[in-house]
């Protein structure tokens, strides 16, 4: 390209048409903002274009659209921080923390939080063990306590009861928030409200003037009831945190967590059949389209990698697939955790269908197709090669960790 | 020898009428009991002997099933707790949570705490019960199974991994002998100051759009699949692309 700066007639036509979506994208680089402590910051470099004999010009009239400097579409929009100091009082919240990051549960449980802290109180997160997530800042949490330690691992109830014992004596919260969910939250907090002696609020849904209605029975009935101590919360209670950033300042324990004699051991988990678990509630799918041409590598990579096998709608319909299998608007919506797309463009009726999968990984011949970018991770080539690579390097892995063990 | 097994059994209500019937999870427990201990089973239920549900249970094939007799509303943990400290049972199996009144599924974490016993919960089978210790395998989310060491004696939560309960016959169900006992009745403090009321239903979630501008609106009204989120690998051979998608699916731990 030439180094000559020349004028984009369509993209000053977009940077004045208010309603294209590439709008925001070209209009002038922010050069003033509201610092967090309430004075105005500007950035002095940002200010004017680079005129056509390569000289910056800076143009008061207003009338500049658009300059020269390629600007990126996202613009990172700072929010405001919000500060506790020195709590009154603290809110405690035990995410789930599946695959070790926030669940959409575990915002809107801290959302509630944030709704019975108000201004004065903070908002504790008690987090067990190791950790993948990296935005418990915007999630809202003002305090983060990590109970680490290779006790907390696994399955072990019992000895993480004696860690949130060990958290109210020492902190005593005034509310305790646990997402009720079949993956952890519901049973600890049970488990933990029994060595309490609390009664909690179970199944709440809404939380409102010092009053929480939970769903009872069978579902047929809702309980309304003085705010609990301990309360296990519904998915969707609350609106998460979105408008502002927080803290999440390192609390640590000022005395060690008692260690509880486990009388429950935990063995691991048993390999399952992943053809018998049903596809909506599959963690891992392994899903082929138009592009797969070698079928039988296909189902033997899902073995090789225990997925559960799925579709795209043309595999279906070409009967390489059954039915039951396919994925999509017609098909099954998933909520697998890992979805991995091998050889499907992502027709929209697809991607709705993976809309709650939290990764996806694409294989694909097209680097422009849709599925890829939807992908966190795509690989451009041949499916057959990169399958095949895929059943070596799984033996491989596999190998290693027997060599390991032995 | 055969393990002593008791399954608590509740009345449960159907999810559209709201008529008494039997507690799907419950009679998943006496399923499993039934499984595990054959005609050795006991039968237990706290509350009103007259309830004409609780023959569908005697159904199933029981001879006998003990009820400690209490009205409605009366709390039935203490009356258990007694029972189960001196019934010498190995294993005892309930229900995740009640069909009715409140149903916080509180009950077996208050009789383990009480009892003193270990709790399995979501329990889907029991492999093996020996040297006072039996192995069982758990109902995780997504169809996964986890096999833990528990020692006996235990209480187990049933939820629906469990096998399917086996229909309930007529002839059996109005043979069966319902024993009744009396016991020292308890009033729930919860009803004093909760309300029970029919559900709401609850709004479905709108996507809301924080958008300062017309264009944000718009923006996001018509935005597709965005791109640039994710990394692309393109040019590599097959096996560093494999290596990455593995990297991937062992960080998230779905290959193991």
């Amino acid at each position: 390209m030439s180094d000559i700066i020349r004028r984009d007639p369509r993209a000053e036509w977009i940077a004045r048409n208010r309603l294209h979506p590439l709008h925001a994208a070209m209009q002038p680089a922010q050069h003033s903002w509201m610092g967090p402590n309430g004075v105005i910051r500007k950035n002095l470099h940002g200010i004017g274009f680079i005129g056509p004999n390569g000289i910056k010009r800076i143009d008061r009239s207003g009338a500049q659209q658009g300059g020269a400097v390629k600007r990126s579409a996202a613009v990172e929009v700072q929010l405001p921080l919000h500060q506790v100091p020195a709590p009154a009082f603290y809110i405690s919240v035990v995410p789930d923390m599946v695959g070790g990051r926030l669940s959409s549960h575990d915002r809107d449980l801290l959302g509630l939080a944030h709704q019975l802290a108000g201004t004065d109180g903070a908002v504790l997160a008690v987090v067990f063990g190791e950790h993948k997530e990296s935005a418990f800042e915007t999630a809202g949490v003002d305090r983060l306590l990590v109970l680490e330690g290779e006790e907390f691992s696994g399955y072990a109830p019992e000895q993480r009861v004696q860690g949130l014992r060990a958290v109210d004596n020492q902190l005593n919260p005034r509310h305790w928030l646990l997402p009720d969910s079949r993956s952890g939250g519901g049973e600890l907090g049970r488990r933990f409200a029994a060595a309490l002696g609390e009664r909690p609020a179970t199944r709440v849904w809404q939380v409102k003037d010092q009053e929480c209605i939970g769903r009872a029975g069978a579902g047929l009935q809702d309980l309304a009831r003085p705010v609990a101590r301990l309360i296990l919360a519904a998915a969707e209670c609350a609106e998460p945190v979105s408008e502002t950033r927080h803290e999440a300042l390192p609390v640590e324990l000022s005395t060690r967590v008692a260690r509880s004699l486990s009388r429950i051991e935990d063995l691991g988990a048993v390999a399952v059949d992943p053809a018998a678990i049903p596809m909506a509630e599959a963690e891992f799918i392994f899903s082929g389209g138009n592009g797969v041409k070698d079928w039988a590598l296909f189902h033997e990579t899902a073995a090789a990698l225990g997925a559960t096998e799925g579709a795209s709608r043309v595999a279906v319909d070409d009967g390489f697939m059954a039915r039951d299998r396919q994925v999509g608007a017609s098909g099954t919506w998933v909520t697998a955790r890992v979805y991995v797309a091998v050889g499907i463009s992502g027709a929209i009726q697809h991607l709705q269908g993976i809309g709650a999968c939290d990764k996806v990984v694409a294989i694909n011949l097209d680097p422009g197709c849709d599925m890829i970018k939807r992908a966190d991770l795509s690989v451009i080539g041949e499916s057959a090669e990169i399958l095949q690579a895929l059943i070596a390097a799984v033996a491989a892995y596999r190998n290693d960790g027997r060599r390991d063990a032995a | 020898m055969s393990t002593n097994v008791i399954s608590l059994v509740s009345i449960g209500a159907h999810p559209t009428s709201g008529r008494p019937r039997r507690a799907d999870q419950d009679a998943r427990a006496v399923e499993l009991g039934l499984q595990l201990a054959g005609d050795n089973l006991q039968v237990l239920h706290a509350g009103d002997v007259a309830e004409p549900a609780l023959r569908a249970y005697l159904g199933m094939g029981l001879e006998q099933l003990h009820v400690l007799e209490q009205p409605a509303g009366a709390d039935a943990l203490p009356a258990l707790t007694a029972y189960l400290r001196d019934a010498g049972a190995q294993v005892v199996l309930t229900g995740s949570q009640a069909e009715t009144g409140e149903g916080s599924g509180m009950l077996p974490f208050l009789l383990a705490e009480g009892l003193g016993w270990p709790l399995v919960v979501g329990l889907a089978q029991v492999e093996s019960i020996n040297d006072g210790s039996a192995l069982v395998l758990q109902a995780l989310p997504r169809g996964q199974r986890r096999r833990l060491k528990v020692k006996l004696p235990f209480l187990a939560t049933v939820d629906n991994a469990a096998p399917k309960p086996r229909q309930s016959a007529y002839g059996p169900a109005r043979r069966g002998e319902l024993a009744a006992d009396d016991i020292e009745v308890v009033e729930d403090e919860l009803l004093a100051v909760a309300t029970l009321q029919p559900a709401k239903p609850r709004p479905k979630r709108l996507k809301v759009i924080k958008a300062k501008s017309g264009a944000d609106r718009m923006k996001a009204a018509t935005a597709k699949a965005s791109g640039g989120g994710g990394q692309v690998l393109k040019g590599v051979t097959a096996q560093a692309g494999a290596e990455a998608i593995l990297k991937l699916l062992i960080e998230e731990g779905v290959v193991r």
